[in-house]
């Protein structure tokens, strides 16, 4: 057990111990002293109520991209394509939205519009499901091509058929918006923050506990462990594939909500803008547990917004070399962390 | 007059996918997957407009974009193969990476979260489709050539046959005598310089260094990789029909035959239906992705 929390502690450590290095690098290199620019990452994120509802904006997101990623990952899928699949769900919704009669309440609309997100992530998800259980077509691969291919078919349908003259975005939706964070707490006023970050808490619960208290969870990590023994056990492994590939999308495109209906309500090109990718990073540094996925995208949500509260005195791109310099330490120090703990053992 | 004009830009855009796609070849036919090669071009287009820009040489330049680019690999061969990290999770960071520093040092470097001042270049001033301008840039030949050099590397030599068992089964290479780490390190390094040659080609035609200005390119030679089937020349001819159906959109702008987002969609369709087999299936190799046991 003791081993199991090493291993699971040990690799963010050294992650933040290498991203604060080349942090301090970074902004030296600029002029700056690091301890003003921490000082002015914690003020503008944890510091106060806008910046803190932003973080928790931001987090809403990346908790869908990244459960995504994990359940993905738990089946031993490398689903790359949350990006088009967050897009897909906001795309669906906001023409979901469109369609409804103004003035529904939130009540009613929000199962439509949750069914037409998962729905849309759930088929640009499924599809590369497909091709791997049927033709064997590898899944990093395929994802990585639909997203071009779906970004690129949602830019078109926008820019032809949807989008307000002289915008990129649709019309507004009128039916059911959802109530942002600030119309309970006063305080977060101007904030994003909106009810799809309850959604997201409940359903991170769920994924949990069909991953861990349901036979489709087992047999769907039993094939992430070892395919050709799932199959021997009874498991049909190519079932399980699409399916798990269909559930992932589906979890990054109810995503599309929190910006589509909890935030801006309309659809907007490239409103994703790397959330799907960064679902990634989610789910590695969360290591494809739901409660550690949660609590990573808290972290890189708080990165995110920090950007933008340091930007006046360095560029706001120091949170992505960061972001991408966390990914590496992690992905490189955990198979080396779990090697010297089975040395020492 | 109006065909000439057509292979001429056919060929100018087809470059950077020719370097790139050698360089998806090399490193994907050693087990190393070729997912960080839009870092590669991006780094080494920024690289090569930084180089160029305070020597005043182009050629400085290429040394430039060439060490940053093999810098990039080697960091993403060092992960993968020391470290045993993910290969798909280090190839993307890798791009964010890239994405993130080139932006941040644009501003270091020159003030601006946008752009570079003007760079030397090569060749005469681009004027868009003439061929002597075309034959001026010695970049032009080098990526024509990268491709040949790529294929006699490949099945011709004794490394070539090195890289191809370390991409099939590390295990029995390894067996055998073949130093598998160190053919993947140098296949990392070379698909980065080729990819960052890519980038730099970029750079210099537009005379300037622009935030995320490889725009995807990496992924179009990574596709073209594929859809090639793995192979440096099959590889070149899906680069040139790539570049074929951009021009043709290019061309075709004015009329709106078809949306322009229907043209970009085709590399990554065609690397799909490649993928998926159903006219005689692409196969990647064996130990694609994976670490030597």
């Amino acid at each position: 057990m003791r081993r199991t929390v090493e291993e699971a502690i040990l690799p963010a450590l050294v992650a933040l111990l290498v991203a604060a290095v080349v942090g301090d690098v970074l902004i030296l290199s600029f002029g700056q002293s690091p301890g003003t620019v921490y000082r002015l990452l914690v003020d503008g994120t944890w510091g106060n109520a806008y910046g803190f509802g932003q973080v928790l904006y931001k987090t809403t997101t990346l908790t869908f991209t990244g459960l995504a990623v994990a359940v993905g990952l738990r089946a031993g899928l490398f689903n790359i394509g949350a990006e088009s699949q967050l897009a897909a769900g906001g795309f669906l919704a906001a023409l979901a939205g469109l369609l409804l009669p103004t003035g529904l309440p939130a009540l009613a609309t929000l199962p439509i519009y949750l069914v037409a997100a998962a729905a849309g992530g759930a088929v640009v998800g499924g599809i590369p499901g497909v091709l791997k259980a049927k033709f064997g077509a590898h899944e990093v691969i395929t994802t990585i091509m639909l997203n071009f291919i779906v970004l690129a078919l949602l830019n078109y349908l926008t820019a032809a058929h949807l989008k307000v003259e002289g915008t990129l975005h649709t019309a507004e939706i009128h039916a059911g918006a959802l109530p942002r964070l600030s119309s309970m707490i006063e305080a977060f006023r101007g904030s994003a923050a909106n009810v799809v970050l309850f959604i997201a808490l409940i359903t991170a619960g769920l994924v949990a506990w069909f991953l861990f208290r349901t036979r489709r969870g087992f047999e769907l990590r039993a094939t992430g462990l070892q395919p050709t023994a799932a199959e021997y056990g009874g498991v049909n492994v190519g079932g399980v594939w699409w399916q798990t590939l269909a559930l992932s999308g589906a979890l990054a495109g109810i995503g599309g909500l929190n910006y589509v209906l909890g935030y801006k309500h309309y659809y907007e090109e490239s409103f994703a803008s790397g959330a799907g990718f960064l679902g990634i990073a989610v789910a590695i540094v969360g290591r494809n547990n739901p409660i550690g996925v949660v609590l990573a995208a808290f972290v890189f949500a708080t990165m995110s917004q920090g950007g933008l509260a340091v930007n006046a005195v360095v560029p706001k791109q120091i949170v992505d070399v960061l972001q991408a310099v966390v990914i590496i330490a992690v992905a490189a120090s955990v198979p080396e962390v779990r090697r010297l703990a089975r040395r020492t053992a | 007059m109006i065909i000439l004009a057509f292979l001429a830009q056919t060929l100018r855009i087809a470059i950077p996918y020719l370097f790139a796609a050698s360089g998806g070849v090399i490193s994907e036919r050693s087990g190393l997957i070729g997912l960080g090669l839009e870092g590669y071009m991006l780094g080494g287009a920024f690289c090569g407009a930084v180089a160029s820009y305070y020597s005043g040489s182009a050629w400085v330049g290429l040394v430039g974009a060439i060490a940053g680019g093999a810098a990039l690999a080697l960091l993403y061969a060092v992960t993968a193969i020391r470290f045993r990290a993910d290969q798909v999770v280090v190839g993307i960071a890798v791009n964010l990476l890239v994405t993130g520093a080139t932006r941040f040092f644009l501003r270091l470097a020159f003030h601006s979260s946008s752009n570079s001042p003007r760079v030397p270049g090569f060749g005469a001033e681009q004027s868009g489709t003439g061929l002597a301008s075309l034959a001026s840039n010695p970049l032009i030949w080098l990526g024509i050539l990268a491709v040949a050099v790529m294929a006699w590397l490949l099945y011709r030599t004794p490394y070539g046959l090195r890289v191809r068992a370390a991409g099939e089964h590390p295990e029995a290479a390894l067996s055998v005598g073949v130093p598998v780490d160190r053919v993947r390190y140098v296949a990392a390094a070379m698909s980065g310089m080729l990819a960052a040659l890519g980038g730099a080609y970029l750079a210099f035609d537009q005379h300037q260094f622009s935030a995320e200005m490889t725009a995807g390119r990496g992924f179009i030679a990574l596709a073209a990789t594929i859809f090639g089937r793995w192979d440096p020349f099959r590889a070149a001819l899906a680069c040139l029909f790539f570049a074929a159906a951009e021009t043709l959109q290019i061309q075709l702008q004015g009329a709106q035959v078809i949306p322009s987002q229907f043209v970009e969609m085709i590399p990554y369709a065609l690397t799909i239906v490649a993928l998926a087999g159903v006219v005689g299936r692409a196969v990647p190799p064996a130990a694609l992705g994976r670490a030597r046991e």
